[in-house]
C-alpha cells in the first residue's frame, strides 16, 4: 500500500447520548494527498464532519468514543499519539477552518492577535509573527492590513472574516487544510471569491485540501475526488466527474436528481385581472440608513415572485414592511386595491390572515412547547370567525394531510419532527388562515437538498390547487429558476432588475445580475470546468 | 462614552432625589424621637425645648425644605445620638463596610472564577461534582446560622480567632469567611454555567484546531467571553454587601454601616438614617457605572 499524506482507515465513532449510543460514522476510509482536493459530500447528520473532527482531535471523549480505526498522518497513527503531540500537529501541519467565521473567531480579541497566536504557540517569536500576520492578511486580500490587525471580528464582513480564518489557518504553511462548509454562511459572489482564494493558495503551497460540504456545486467547482456519505457510512467515492456522471449508489443518484436548476423556466403568468399587490415607491429608513429605496412592483394572483439578492440587499426589509411588521418611511402598497399602509388596526387585523409568512428556520419560528395541533389551530383562536371549535381537529388533520404529514402527527411537538417536517408544519400553519399570499423568507434554505426539493414540490402543488401567490425570498438562484415565475433582483436596498425567470436567467441586463448568475455554482463538474476556463481566459 | 457617563449621572441624580423624598417622609411616619431620648419623667418644657432644637416643631414641609437645602451643601445635619455631624458618623462606618466588602468580594471573585472555570472544563468530573455540591450548600446556607456556629466552634471551642471586634487581622477572618460563602456559591454556579457554553463555542473549536493548550483555552479564550453574566452577579452581590451585611455585622459586633443603619432606625436618629442611605446609594451608583464600563472593556462589541 502506498503511503498517503493523510489516510483514515476503517474509522468508527460513537456518541453516548441521553437517547443511547449513536453510531456517528461506521467503517469510514478515505485518503488525501499533497496538492489534491478531496470533498466529503453529505447532508446534515450524515457524519461528514466526524472524521475531520477526529483528525483534529476535536471529538470530546466522553460523550464521543472512537471505537475502531486508524488515522495515519505521514504513516503515523494520530490516534496513538498523546494530546501534546496532537497539539504540535494541529495548526502547524494540519489546519482547519469552519462554517460560520463570525462565531469561529473569538469575538473579544483583536484579529491580529488571534492570527499571531497560531504562530506563537508553535514557537514563532512574537515580533516575527506580527510581521508575518501583516503579510498573510495582504495575501488573503484584506485591505489595509496594518489597521485590520487592530480590529475585532465584528468589524469585518462575512467574506472578510472567512479570509481572516484562512490567513490564520495558513500562517504556518500546513500540509493539509480542512475546510468544513467554508462558504455555506456566505453570499454566492463571496463564496466564489473564497473558493478561488483557496484554490490559488493551494496551488501556491501544494497543500492537500479536504473540503466538507453539502453543496454539489462546491464539489463541482473545486474537488478532484469526492466521498459521498449518508447515515454515517461512505456510500460512494471517485473523481468528481465520475460520481456526477455515473452515480452508482441510489442515494447519490437521488441527491444529484434533487439538485435544482435543471427544470423548465417560467415565462411568467398571464397578466389578467387585478393585481394582488401593487407597490409604489416603497422605502424604509433606519435612522440615516436606507434599507429599502423606491421599490416598485406588482404581484399577480397565482404568481410566484422571487426576490433575490445578497445579505443586506433589503429583501427581508421589503417583506417586513409589506406585513407591517416594520413601518415604511415612504411609498404605498395596495392589496387588492386597498392601501395597506393607511389601514386602521382593525382592518389590518382582518387583512393579516390573507397575507401569511413562512420563516427560514422552523426550529425557531415554531414554539417548542406547543404541539402541531396547537400550533396550527392557534390561528383560529385569534381569527375567530374562520372555523367553529368543534371542527378544529378535523381541519388540522386535513391540513397535515395536505402538507404531506399524517393526521396522527397532530399531538407531537416540534422536536419530534425532522427539519423538513417542521417546515411543513409552518406551511400548514400559514394555510390554516386560508391566505391569498404567502411570503416565504428563505423558507427552504435551511433544509437539505432532497428535503428542499420536496418542500418546493409541495409549495408548487399548493399554488396550483389553491391559487396562492408567493413572494419567494431566496438567495439560491437555481431554486428560483425552477420555482418562480418572475424575479426581482435587489442590491443595496434597490431593485436593480425585474422580469420573468426566462428574461432574467437567459438575458440579464444589469452587470450585477450577470455577476450574481456567474457566481452561482452548477452541480455539473464539466459545466463548472468550462466556466472556470472562460473566467481564466477573461482575466488573462 | 462620556455622554453615557453623563446620562447615567443625571438618571442616578434623579433617583437619589426621589430616594431623599421617600426616605424623609417615611422616616417621619415612624413618629417623634423625643420620647426615646428624654427620660420618661422629662418635663413638658424640656420636651418642647428638645423639639425646638431639632426643628421638630416646624410643619413637615418646612422641615423637608430645610433638610433639602442643607443636603445640597452636603450637610446632613447632626446625629441626635452621637451629637456629631451625621455624615461624619456614616462615613466612618462606611469605610469599615467598604473594606470588608472589598476584601470579601475580591477573594470571592478570584476563587469563584478559578473553581467555576475548572469545574466547567470537565463537566460531570469529580472536581465538578465536589464544586457543585459545596457551592449549592454555600449558596443556600443561612449566614446568621453559619456565623453563630463559626463563633462557637472557631472562637469559643478552638479559641483560634476572636469572637468579635475589629482590633487585628485575626478579627477579620471570621466575618470575611462567613460573608464569603454565599456569593462564592452563587458566582461559582454562574461562572460554571457561562463557561460551559463558552467552551462549547466555535471559537474554542478554532483554538483547539490551532493547537492551543487546555489552560489558555479555558483562561484566555473562553473565560473572557464568559465574564459578562458573571460581572452582573458580582455587581449584584457587592451591592448587597455595601448596603451593609446587617446580620453578619451585628453578630460580629462589626462597626459597619449596616449595623449603624439598624441602630439609627431603632433610635429614630433620622439624620444618620438619611445620610447612610445617601452614602450607600452613591456607592452603589458608582459601582454600577464601573460594572457597565467593565462590560465595554471585556467585550469590544459593547460601546456606549
Amino acid at each position: 500500500m502506498t503511503d498517503h499524506l493523510l489516510e483514515v482507515r476503517n474509522l468508527s465513532v460513537e456518541f453516548h447520548t441521553a437517547g443511547g449510543r449513536v453510531k456517528a460514522v461506521q467503517d469510514v476510509s478515505w485518503h488525501l494527498d499533497r496538492g489534491e482536493v478531496l470533498a466529503i459530500l453529505g447532508e446534515s447528520g450524515s457524519g461528514k464532519s466526524v472524521s475531520a473532527s477526529a483528525v483534529m482531535d476535536l471529538i470530546d471523549c466522553p460523550p464521543g468514543k472512537i471505537t475502531a480505526g486508524q488515522i495515519l498522518f505521514e504513516g503515523r497513527d494520530l490516534l496513538q499519539m498523546d494530546s501534546n503531540e496532537r497539539r504540535e500537529i494541529n495548526g502547524k501541519r494540519i489546519a482547519m477552518i469552519f462554517q460560520d467565521p463570525l462565531s469561529a473567531l473569538n469575538p473579544v480579541y483583536r484579529v491580529g492577535w488571534q492570527i499571531e497566536e497560531t504562530m506563537t504557540i508553535h514557537g514563532t517569536p512574537r515580533a516575527e509573527a506580527r510581521a508575518e500576520t501583516l503579510e498573510l492578511l495582504g495575501r488573503v486580500g484584506i485591505p489595509d492590513p496594518a489597521t485590520a490587525v487592530q480590529k475585532y471580528p465584528h468589524q469585518f464582513s462575512g467574506g472578510q472574516r472567512q479570509r481572516l480564518m484562512v490567513a490564520m489557518a495558513l500562517a504556518l504553511r500546513p500540509d493539509i487544510l480542512i475546510a468544513d462548509e467554508p462558504t455555506t454562511a456566505l453570499d454566492v459572489t463571496v463564496q466564489a471569491q473564497i473558493l478561488s482564494l483557496l484554490e490559488v493558495l493551494q496551488k501556491e503551497t501544494g497543500m492537500g485540501l479536504l473540503l466538507i460540504t453539502h453543496d454539489l456545486g462546491v464539489v463541482a467547482e473545486t474537488a478532484d475526488r469526492v466521498v459521498v456519505m449518508n447515515g454515517g457510512r461512505i456510500v460512494e467515492q471517485g473523481t468528481a466527474l465520475e460520481v456526477y456522471r455515473n452515480p452508482k449508489h441510489a442515494y447519490t443518484r437521488d441527491l444529484i436528481a434533487s439538485a435544482p436548476g435543471k427544470g423548465a423556466m417560467s415565462g411568467g403568468v398571464a397578466k389578467e385581472g387585478a393585481e394582488f399587490l401593487k407597490v409604489r415607491g416603497l422605502g424604509k429608513k433606519y435612522g440615516a440608513f436606507e434599507a429599502l429605496k423606491d421599490a416598485n412592483f406588482e404581484l399577480m394572483p397565482g404568481e410566484c415572485l422571487a426576490i433575490v439578492g445578497e445579505s443586506g440587499s433589503g429583501k427581508s426589509t421589503l417583506a417586513k414592511t409589506l406585513l407591517r411588521l416594520e413601518e415604511p418611511t415612504a411609498g404605498t402598497a395596495f392589496y387588492k386595491g386597498r392601501d395597506l399602509f393607511a389601514m386602521s388596526p382593525k382592518e389590518l387585523f382582518a387583512i393579516r390572515r390573507e397575507i401569511q409568512m413562512v420563516f427560514q428556520d422552523p426550529t425557531q419560528s415554531l414554539n417548542p412547547r406547543m404541539s402541531a395541533y396547537e400550533l396550527i389551530s392557534e390561528a383560529w383562536a385569534i381569527h375567530r370567525d374562520i372555523l367553529p371549535k368543534d371542527r378544529w381537529r378535523a381541519r388540522v388533520a386535513e391540513l397535515l394531510d395536505q402538507v404531506g404529514l399524517a393526521p396522527e402527527h397532530a399531538d407531537r411537538f416540534p422536536h419530534q419532527f425532522s427539519g423538513g417536517q417542521r417546515q411543513r408544519i409552518a406551511i400548514a400553519r400559514a394555510l390554516a388562515l386560508e391566505p391569498e399570499i404567502i411570503i416565504c423568507d428563505e423558507a427552504v434554505s435551511a433544509l437539505d437538498v432532497q428535503v428542499q426539493a420536496q418542500v418546493i414540490d409541495l409549495l408548487a402543488d399548493l399554488q396550483k390547487r389553491l391559487g396562492l401567490a408567493y413572494l419567494f425570498i431566496a438567495h439560491d438562484l437555481p431554486l428560483v429558476r425552477d420555482f418562480a415565475d418572475r424575479v426581482i433582483v435587489m442590491q443595496g436596498g434597490r431593485i436593480v432588475e425585474q422580469g420573468t425567470v426566462r428574461e432574467i436567467f437567459d438575458n440579464p441586463q444589469e452587470t450585477y445580475t450577470r455577476n450574481l448568475l456567474a457566481a452561482s455554482l452548477d452541480p455539473d463538474p464539466e459545466v463548472q470546468a468550462a466556466r472556470r476556463a472562460a473566467r481564466d481566459l477573461a482575466s488573462a | 462614552m462620556k455622554t453615557f457617563i453623563r446620562k447615567r449621572a443625571v438618571a442616578s441624580g434623579l433617583s437619589l432625589i426621589g430616594l431623599i423624598v421617600l426616605v424623609f417622609f417615611l422616616s417621619r411616619l415612624t413618629g417623634d424621637p423625643t420620647s426615646l431620648y428624654l427620660p420618661v419623667d422629662a418635663s413638658l418644657e424640656s420636651r418642647e425645648q428638645f423639639r425646638e432644637i431639632h426643628g421638630l416643631n416646624d410643619p413637615i414641609l418646612v422641615q423637608f425644605f430645610h433638610y433639602a437645602r442643607d443636603v445640597l451643601s452636603l450637610d446632613f445635619g447632626d446625629s441626635i445620638r452621637k451629637a456629631r455631624p451625621a455624615l461624619q458618623v456614616v462615613l466612618e462606618a462606611f469605610s469599615w463596610t467598604l473594606t470588608l466588602a472589598a476584601v470579601t468580594m475580591l477573594l470571592v471573585t478570584v476563587a469563584a472564577i478559578i473553581f467555576g472555570a475548572l469545574a466547567a472544563s470537565r463537566v460531570g468530573g469529580v472536581f465538578d461534582r465536589i464544586a457543585t455540591f459545596f457551592s449549592l450548600i454555600g449558596a443556600s446556607a443561612p449566614d446568621f446560622w453559619i456565623a453563630i456556629v463559626a463563633i462557637v466552634f472557631f472562637s469559643v471551642y478552638l479559641g483560634w480567632v476572636p469572637t468579635s471586634g475589629t482590633g487585628t487581622v485575626w478579627h477579620w477572618i471570621l466575618p470575611v469567611a462567613v460573608l464569603f460563602i454565599r456569593p462564592f456559591g452563587l458566582i461559582l454556579q454562574v461562572v460554571r454555567g457561562s463557561m460551559i457554553s463558552s467552551l462549547s463555542s466555535a471559537y474554542v473549536k478554532t483554538a483547539r484546531a490551532k493547537g492551543v493548550g487546555p489552560r489558555p483555552i479555558i483562561f484566555v479564550h473562553a473565560l473572557r467571553n464568559a465574564m459578562l453574566p458573571v460581572i452582573t452577579v458580582i455587581g449584584d452581590q457587592a451591592a448587597g454587601m455595601l448596603n451593609g451585611a446587617v446580620v453578619v455585622e451585628t453578630i460580629f459586633g462589626f462597626p459597619g454601616v449596616g449595623k449603624l443603619m439598624i441602630d439609627s432606625i431603632l433610635q429614630r436618629d433620622f439624620a444618620v438614617v438619611l445620610a447612610s442611605i445617601m452614602v450607600t446609594a452613591m456607592a452603589i451608583f458608582i459601582m454600577n457605572l464601573l460594572i457597565d464600563l467593565s462590560y465595554a472593556v471585556l467585550d469590544p462589541r459593547i460601546r456606549y
